[in-house]
């Protein structure tokens, strides 16, 4: 399955919704719309991966990438994942600590919100 | 001879076809359902890591993969030709949980050591470590071969 991507604002978090499988060939097109999102100001951002089938080290960079420009303007890139087939290359390659990893948007929502 | 070879020009869109064939032959071999993701990730990574080095050194070169169907294990092996620096295989290598062994003295060039977001590409190959229960990576004067197994309850026919 190719790569879907949408975004919304809610509660004044932007969230990205993604859908299908982040590799080599569609990573380059979910770094495209955070850069977007960045260059329009939106600086917390929480990607949704729960409809993602398919993660590799390329998409980790892009994610980490989309994490270091959100900070750099005091921001944050959360995460919504509950599939273990996923989370397994977050735990493999130590990103569990870099990311804040949660099981649904409105988690995550609220777990940004009480850091403000 | 391995069980199924595929060569295949070396853009990121072939990776997924090269995905798609592994993680077949790996169910037909009889490796456990449980394992398969594993498989799919590691042979992704493996290619993906091949890929991005002959887009650099060898656009015209295909990237290699051979699925071998063992009497007790499933055995995938990557080759690419671009060679690296004996130094930037180390320590891709390094920090692994598999055992992963060196086979051959490396020789040659490098290749670049990180992407446009930072992360080093030494990431696909702890990432392989970390899902295959035995990685061999060997540099040969032309190339890396990447060679991983899983085992397997032999093939369905």
């Amino acid at each position: 399955m190719d790569l879907k991507l949408d975004h919304h604002t809610k509660d004044g978090i932007e969230i990205v919704d993604v859908e299908g499988e982040i590799d080599v060939y569609t990573a380059p097109r979910l770094r495209e719309l955070l850069i977007e999102l960045v260059n329009s100001r939106f600086y917390q951002l929480v990607v949704n991966m729960e409809k993602v089938e398919f993660l590799d080290s390329t998409g980790l960079g892009v994610l980490v990438g989309g994490l270091k420009r959100v900070r750099a303007h005091d921001g944050s890139l959360d995460l919504v994942c509950t599939q273990e087939r996923i989370l397994k290359i977050f735990r493999i390659t130590g990103l569990t600590k870099v990311f804040g990893i949660h099981d649904t948007v409105d988690e995550a929502i609220a777990a940004r919100k009480s850091e403000k | 001879m391995a069980t199924v070879e595929l060569s295949f020009t070396p853009l990121p869109a072939h990776v997924r076809t090269a995905r798609l064939v592994a993680t077949a032959v790996a169910r037909h071999s009889g490796v456990d359902e449980s394992l398969l993701d594993e498989v799919r990730l590691a042979v992704g990574e493996a290619c993906s890591r091949a890929v991005e080095g002959h887009q650099l050194h060898c656009p015209a070169e295909p990237v290699r993969l051979a699925l071998t169907d063992l009497a007790d294990r499933f055995e995938v092996e990557v080759t690419d030709t671009c060679v690296q620096a004996p130094a930037e295989v180390a320590s891709q290598v390094a920090g692994g949980k598999a055992p992963v062994r060196l086979a051959a003295q490396p020789a040659g060039a490098g290749r670049g050591t990180a992407d446009g977001d930072g992360l080093p590409h030494s990431l696909g190959i702890a990432v392989i470590a970390g899902l295959a229960d035995d990685v061999v990576i060997t540099e040969t004067e032309v190339g890396t071969v990447i060679r991983m197994s899983w085992p397997s309850a032999g093939s369905a026919s």
